[in-house]
């Protein structure tokens, strides 16, 4: 399959990219691993007439600790977050989430900033910047801003990024009580439902949960109901599996398509939500 | 057009291609190494796997303007001096291919897992390759075969 033709730049800086793009009057696109545009553009589903580079922009990639904060790159590679020593200790539950993402060969070059602006319901990041409360950073003609995970995921491939401004990166407080959940299609690897949970808990009891879905509707949400049940309880399986039980009732539209129907979607919600406050609840007792 | 530079088995192959010229297309049709596969041609199956900078890589979802300047090894780059790569010895002691198209890239995923993992077991193995398709389903061999290079980089 052959896109349309393009003109290909590369971008030596953030001035430099957004000033391509400016240039492009509306009809450019990023481009770093390239895993969700290409496949799109081979579909012609995509057709920019200008495709920018950002790969190679220096500082755009690699992941940071900063005042208690960890900060990564919009460019940096699943593979990367993957195997990251820092996020292994200390968030653990991104380790999980990005190893998680199609396969050895798509980790190697699909990054977060791609897949966060591409907005791909079933992309499993979502569920985990929602359960850290990232913030998400961006660049653009006005300025930078830090958008909310809880706010950019608005939509079916629809996220708050404007069509001129750039993605530099994700900064979060590290929560080690966090883990992700995931029903994955066996071809692509996609998330036909994927739950990430993150546990505030002291002396027993949980002080806060929160809970963020992929997979299952247009875009990620918070489990809100499942968090309100689980405020205050004490941090035990019991009151795990009770409050999972109003997993369902926190989703409104949900997917159905080839891989798994809307029934089959709605069951499993509940039950991956569980397994993902398990698995917190582990990393939690475990210290 | 656009120039692109790119090292590939060692060599530095120069070429003027369209932006949108695929890697695997630039690999098979502008240098004729035939050796790379093009199965789904939508990221999935894997036949197309080559290493860019040591890494295992889809060179269906990579244009070849993209890895200007990269170093690119493909299944015809692993053999040296007549003498088959270990992986390539594993595939044929264990019998590990039966139509063969998939065989270039389950090596290429291969060798990026045993240079990541040399000691792996079967789990970490079958992990490795599931971004390889066999068609054939004759996974169970090409898992011997992996598990065979593996096995005997450890003798040494």
């Amino acid at each position: 399959m052959i896109p349309t033709a393009f003109e290909y730049v590369r971008a030596t800086s953030l001035d430099d990219a957004l000033a391509k793009l400016a240039a492009s009057k509306g009809e450019g696109k990023f481009i770093a691993g390239g895993h969700s545009i290409v496949p799109l553009m081979k579909l012609r589903l995509s057709q920019p007439k200008v495709l920018i580079d950002i790969a190679r922009i220096p500082g755009l990639s690699g992941i940071r600790e900063k005042d208690g904060r960890i900060e990564i790159g919009a460019a940096t590679v699943h593979h990367d977050v993957a195997t990251s020593a820092l996020l292994r200790k200390q968030c653990p539950v991104l380790c999980d989430t990005a190893a998680a993402i199609g396969d050895p060969q798509v980790r190697n070059r699909g990054t977060l900033g791609g897949s966060l602006a591409h907005g791909d319901p079933s992309a499993d990041y979502p569920a985990s910047m929602l359960a850290l409360d990232a913030g998400i950073h961006m660049n653009g003609p006005k300025g930078w801003r830090v958008v909310k995970a809880s706010e950019f995921f608005q939509g079916l491939f629809t996220v708050d990024l404007a069509h001129d401004e750039i993605i530099t990166g994700v900064q979060f407080t590290p929560v080690r009580a966090a883990a992700y959940a995931k029903l994955h299609q066996r071809a692509s690897h996609y998330a036909i439902v994927g739950v990430a949970a993150a546990l505030d808990a002291s002396d027993g009891r949980i002080r806060s949960a929160r809970i963020g879905l992929t997979g299952a509707g247009p875009c990620a949400i918070r489990l809100r109901k499942v968090e309100e049940a689980l405020a205050g309880k004490t941090a035990s399986t019991d009151s795990i599996t009770a409050a999972a039980r109003h997993a369902a009732a926190d989703v409104q539209t949900v997917n159905s398509d080839l891989h798994a129907s809307e029934e089959y979607r709605r069951a499993m919600v509940p039950v991956f939500t569980r397994r993902a406050l398990e698995a917190a609840l582990t990393r939690l007792q475990r210290g | 057009m656009a120039q692109v530079s790119i090292r590939v088995n060692g060599r530095v192959r120069k070429g003027d291609v369209e932006p949108r010229l695929l890697l695997a297309h630039f690999l098979r049709e502008h240098l004729n190494l035939t050796g790379t596969h093009v199965g789904c041609d939508t990221s999935q199956c894997g036949a197309c796997t080559v290493l860019i900078d040591g890494r295992s890589a889809k060179s269906c979802t990579i244009f070849a303007v993209q890895a200007d300047g990269c170093d690119v090894t493909t299944i015809e780059g692993l053999a040296r001096d007549g003498q088959l790569h270990p992986l390539q010895e594993g595939f044929w002691e264990e019998h590990g291919l039966q139509c063969g198209y998939c065989t270039p890239g389950m090596i290429m995923s291969a060798v990026d897992l045993l240079n990541d993992n040399p000691t792996p077991s079967e789990r970490d193995i079958r992990e490795g390759i599931a971004g390889n398709f066999c068609r054939c389903t004759g996974y169970q061999h090409i898992v011997n075969a992996i598990q065979y290079a593996a096995n005997k980089a450890a003798r040494k």
